[in-house]
């Protein structure tokens, strides 16, 4: 890696980084699933990957992981370029799949032991770090239990205590509480932001936008294989969005027709079949102005702007499958 | 906060090896992962693979038999049909046995319970993988072949020590159809494609001269039977079960020795497209 370089006019991948991508591409046959996407991870971050279903979040996940051959551009996670040194570079991740693939065929604690053993670690190490980990997911009293018996939460946190087993430098969680209950999403989060705390870098991909607003210091905005924006939570409010948000509901035949009339009030205007949006930085005197006018909304909501209307945005409100 | 306190005794250095990004030199823990499972849910499976070809030595040497009598054996003596069926029965369950873990089993770990995908996210590689599954059906090709050599030993149907070179021989035999089975499995995409396996598989296990001598059969289709390796594996069994050796012997070993040394390197050519999408 650390040869000398003459200049190039390609910045080179970072090794300061723990994961840094250079016009990195995946294609299978026709289809382009990642089209030249670059950035780095420093060490210790929590990084998102938002974006659409199809958008290429998973096959990039998948590429940093070692499992998914890049069709093009550079890729170095920990300084290796996983292509080549594949088990090394995942002798230091930890990966929560998108679906759970926990082994059917063994119990709990043994999920746990036989995949530290693919790691080749040895007995002595494995037995405590099983306990601990069990502590952890809040599973201590299921060690013994069968796999199929446990709930979506309890797989998805021993999913978890099993990327766990090696001690990972970097964690790739793809959707970590998709399908989850909000109580069990949250003992998750907890989860996670306390391995955040303990130094670990995580790369998260989401639905969620509060999730991402919840874990991420930084985050992608990904569609169609490429990258739409790049920045942390509060930052990409403030870029792609206002402070705040008027929601008018004026019944579904009348929106249209009164959005005209509202023309003026707030930065933008989005008018959406079931209300309209104004999106100001005062919500309050933008409604103000809405009355004002003599226009009586069924319902009126001023909220903070948030990630989702960032979010849709940039990848657009139509459904693309 | 608990779970760093210990560091996972794991290493980041970069070896350049042959196979590097394919073989994370751990098979072993597949091994060890494949005898916890069947030990722990598995066994009725591992019972029925073994009935099955004492089934048909029941029904086949003792029932028709009766109505047989007495067959030319590889040495030109007569023998029992009993005696006579029984290797071939063995080989045919070394083949089964193989097959089935080597198409049906790894289609459904790498495609339904996606055990194969948790496996590859650690360092083991593509090839750990199909040489711990490759191991484990080798394994229980070994278990069975000595259970119904004991069966057949209980039957009074091993009339020459030799018979016990059945078992390490149809370890060859599974060996030979595991290794060429995972790399069909590489081209298979649903599972309506894995019935066109027992297309063959059926067909091969009832002409193979598994029932009746070779012989019974014209020129040109005695020289399509003679290609399969079904054949040579139940030709070569029905030698060794009564010491008569010679250089068709070594040829049907040979055969198997080729298809292991094929399946293999095909298998591997093929694991990037089978395990790496």
């Amino acid at each position: 890696m650390s040869q000398i370089t003459s200049t190039k006019t390609v910045p080179e991948t970072r090794s300061d980084f723990v994961i840094s991508a250079r016009n990195l591409t995946k294609s299978y046959g026709d289809f382009t699933a990642v089209n030249g996407i670059s950035f780095d991870v420093p060490p210790g971050e929590s990084f998102g990957l938002l974006g659409p279903n199809g958008a290429g979040k998973s096959t990039t996940m998948k590429m940093i992981g070692g499992v998914s051959q890049r069709s093009g551009g550079e890729l170095s996670i920990m300084g290796l370029d996983p292509n080549r040194y594949g088990p090394e570079v995942r002798a230091h991740l930890g990966v929560v799949p998108q679906q759970d693939n926990l082994d059917e065929d063994l119990r709990v604690r043994d999920n746990l032991l036989a995949y530290g053993r693919y790691f080749g670690l040895p007995k002595s190490y494995l037995q405590p770090k099983a306990d601990e980990l069990l502590e952890f997911a809040q599973l201590a009293d299921k060690a013994k239990a069968r796999v199929d018996s446990l709930s979506g939460g309890m797989k998805r946190r021993l999913t978890i205590a099993r990327s766990l087993i090696n001690d990972p430098k970097i964690l790739l969680l793809d959707e970590p509480t998709t399908g989850l209950d909000p109580q069990a999403r949250h003992i998750l989060w907890d989860r996670l932001f306390r391995l955040k705390e303990a130094g670990v870098t995580l790369i998260l991909t989401t639905h969620y936008m509060d999730e991402a607003e919840q874990l991420c210091d930084r985050l992608i905005v990904v569609d169609k294989g490429a990258i739409m924006a790049e920045g942390s939570p509060a930052a990409l409010i403030r870029e792609h969005s206002t402070r705040e948000v008027v929601e008018l509901r004026f019944g579904s035949d009348r929106n249209t027709t009164v959005a005209s009339e509202l023309e003026g009030i707030g930065e933008r205007l989005e008018t959406l079949p079931d209300r309209v949006l104004i999106y100001a930085d005062d919500g309050e005197a933008a409604l103000e102005a809405v009355t004002g006018r003599g226009l009586r909304p069924i319902t009126s909501l001023v909220r903070r702007s948030s990630l989702e209307d960032v979010f849709l945005r940039l990848t657009g409100r139509s459904l693309v499958e | 906060m608990s779970t760093q306190n210990s560091t996972a005794p794991t290493s980041l250095v970069p070896r350049d090896r042959f196979l590097g990004s394919l073989y994370g030199r751990n098979t072993r823990a597949v091994i060890a992962r494949g005898l916890k499972a069947t030990w722990g849910t598995n066994w009725s499976i591992m019972v029925s693979g073994f009935v099955e070809p004492v089934l048909y030595l029941v029904a086949m040497g003792i029932g028709l038999g009766a109505l047989v009598g007495t067959v030319t054996g590889p040495g030109g003596e007569e023998i029992g049909y009993a005696n006579y069926i029984a290797p071939a029965l063995l080989a045919v369950s070394a083949m089964n046995g193989a097959v089935y873990d080597s198409t049906m089993n790894v289609f459904s770990k790498l495609n339904y319970s996606r055990l194969y995908e948790g496996m590859l996210s650690t360092p083991l590689g593509p090839l750990d993988v199909a040489m711990g599954e490759i191991f484990l059906a080798l394994l229980r090709g070994a278990m069975y072949a000595t259970g119904f050599t004991a069966v057949m030993g209980a039957m009074g149907l091993i009339t020459s020590p030799w018979a016990l070179l059945m078992i390490p021989a149809a370890v060859v035999i599974a060996f030979g159809f595991a290794s060429f089975g995972m790399a069909v499995t590489s081209y298979m995409k649903t599972f309506q494609q894995l019935d066109w396996v027992n297309m063959v598989m059926l067909p091969m296990f009832l002409l193979s001269a598994t029932f009746y001598p070779l012989s019974v059969y014209p020129g040109p289709m005695q020289s399509v039977i003679q290609a399969l390796p079904l054949w040579h594996g139940v030709e070569m069994l029905r030698q060794i079960s009564v010491g008569i050796f010679n250089w068709g012997t070594a040829g049907h070993l040979l055969y198997f020795v080729v298809m292991i040394a094929i399946g293999l390197t095909l298998t591997t050519r093929r694991l990037r497209a089978l395990f790496l999408k």
